[in-house]
């Protein structure tokens, strides 16, 4: 089983050693260890419920968790979530959800329009209450929130979960667009390993079986994936593409 | 109406804007039914001041933080336990604080009444209801990523735990600063019926706060003008009025 080295290189955007997560005596992850190089794009994968959204919420400190992750000194984290359980009538426009945050970090209210301009969500749809939005524009919109504030490292959970093909492929060209023209560096929970192979510099296996980390192409081999995900074979697991 | 008169209502007025204001936080955070309930927990230690003979409003406080500190700490651990603690705790305080209150305050404490305030009342009412309104209005943001998710909340640096005990705090006091009008029974009410009012008829973030805290003040006053002219009951004119702002506003709901 490979790990990634745990020495703190001035390369590595972050390490995390030995994390350990327990939910209400459940071990959710045990001694996981690994590092993200800066402007890394890295995949996390592995099958339901092994523990990938639960990997992202310790790295962001919401729930307690045992070892360490050490972030850089400048790290500005972003996070979109899967989805967010919102009240069908919940009076908060997208605009004013947005504002939420530029105005807790301090920002000017312009931070919200160039983040909306950059996704390519328009004036109209700012104005709408959040439980009126498709799922893609709730998706717009927690990422819209997530790069408020200029982040430099976006951590991302199922970025296509909810979106049709063309929504997918245009969420990943943004994705690529921003560790390119920003340095930004991505983390993000797949399902789909043609999109990984084709995107990641980096993926990050999660189970309870096996855990490994290392460039796609090698480290998805056939017995990792069959090992990982069960007997499913390679081209079964996403025939979507 | 005489000068005390005037800045009774005025207390009442400002105590019902800090209602609003908190009842839509309450909405957002999902405790309909615990806000609802949790003034009841004001019962036995309202009782039990009585019968030891020290001010009400002592116990009163006692028995509200206990209440809010049982729900910041079992919320924080299971997500469920809110409704257990509602039915079982909430409720039971309701017997409990009714077997320790005299039996000629009962109805008074259940139900509110005083539409006279001490000048001491009033000034408290009205001071302390407008410290709440502005530090709701300052954090207000805060407030609503903290309610929205625990996630967001993290990753935005925000310290939800604190943030989390600051408001019930809030809605203690708020619950404190009505007893006297509405009692245990409705002030809970007053906290939530122009809240859930405010959300059918409002748009956005802003617009819902701000009828929150209209249709709180103006349910209060129309209640006190009531309750007057026809020699009613304050508290139950005041949340009967609320309930009907609430019935109205369905027909606006999209």
């Amino acid at each position: 089983m490979s790990k990634l080295s745990t020495t703190s290189s001035p390369d590595n955007f972050f390490t995390v050693s030995k994390m350990e997560v327990t939910i209400r005596d459940r071990v959710i992850l045990h001694d996981i260890s690994f590092s993200v190089k800066r402007g890394d794009f890295a995949a996390i994968i592995g099958p339901n419920g092994a523990g990938k959204t639960t990997l992202f919420r310790a790295l962001i400190g919401s729930i307690p968790h045992g070892g360490t992750v050490v972030w850089a000194k400048d790290a500005r984290i972003g996070y979109v979530p899967q989805h967010v359980d919102l009240d069908r009538h919940l009076a908060l426009t997208l605009q004013d959800f947005l504002q939420l945050k530029s105005r807790v970090l301090n920002l000017p209210d312009t931070a919200v329009n160039d983040v909306a301009q950059m996704l390519h969500i328009d004036e109209g749809k700012l104005k709408l209450p959040l439980s009126s939005l498709s799922a893609g524009e709730l998706q717009r919109g927690l990422i819209a929130f997530a790069l408020i504030g200029n982040p430099n490292v976006l951590l991302f959970d199922e970025p296509t979960a909810n979106l049709d093909a063309p929504g997918e492929e245009h969420i990943y060209q943004t994705l690529h667009k921003l560790q390119n023209e920003r340095d930004m560096t991505i983390l993000f929970i797949s399902h789909d390993l043609n999109l990984v192979t084709r995107y990641a510099d980096t993926v990050i296996c999660v189970s309870s079986s096996l855990f490994c980390a290392g460039p796609p192409k090698e480290t998805l081999t056939p017995e990792v994936v069959d090992k990982l995900y069960g007997s499913l074979p390679f081209e079964h697991i996403h025939a979507k593409k | 109406m005489n000068t005390l008169e005037f800045f009774s209502l005025v207390a009442m007025l400002v105590v019902a804007a800090a209602s609003g204001l908190v009842g839509a936080f309450a909405l957002m955070r999902r405790m309909t039914l615990a806000a609802d309930a949790m003034s009841h927990v004001a019962l036995p230690g309202l009782g039990a001041a009585m019968l030891i003979g020290i001010n009400p409003l002592i116990g009163g406080a006692i028995a509200l933080f206990l209440g809010a500190v049982l729900v910041w700490r079992l919320e924080l651990k299971t997500k469920i336990a809110t409704e257990t603690i509602v039915g079982v705790v909430f409720s039971t305080s309701l017997a409990v604080g009714a077997l320790l209150s005299p039996d000629h305050e009962l109805l008074e404490l259940l139900f509110g009444g005083e539409t006279l305030f001490t000048w001491g009342e009033a000034i408290v009412g009205m001071v302390t209801g407008l410290v709440i309104i502005g530090l709701i209005l300052s954090l207000k943001e805060r407030f609503a990523i903290s309610f929205l998710s625990a996630d967001l909340a993290a990753v935005t640096g925000i310290r939800r735990e604190f943030l989390e005990f600051l408001f019930l705090m809030f809605f203690v006091i708020t619950v404190l600063l009505g007893l006297n009008f509405l009692g245990v029974l409705l002030m809970g009410s007053l906290i939530i019926v122009p809240a859930a009012t405010a959300k059918n008829v409002a748009k956005s973030f802003k617009g819902d706060l701000f009828a929150s805290a209209l249709i709180s003040s103006l349910s209060v006053l129309v209640g006190w003008l009531i309750a007057n002219r026809f020699a009613f009951e304050i508290g139950p004119s005041i949340i009967a009025v609320a309930a009907v702002f609430f019935f109205v506003s369905l027909l606006f709901r999209d």
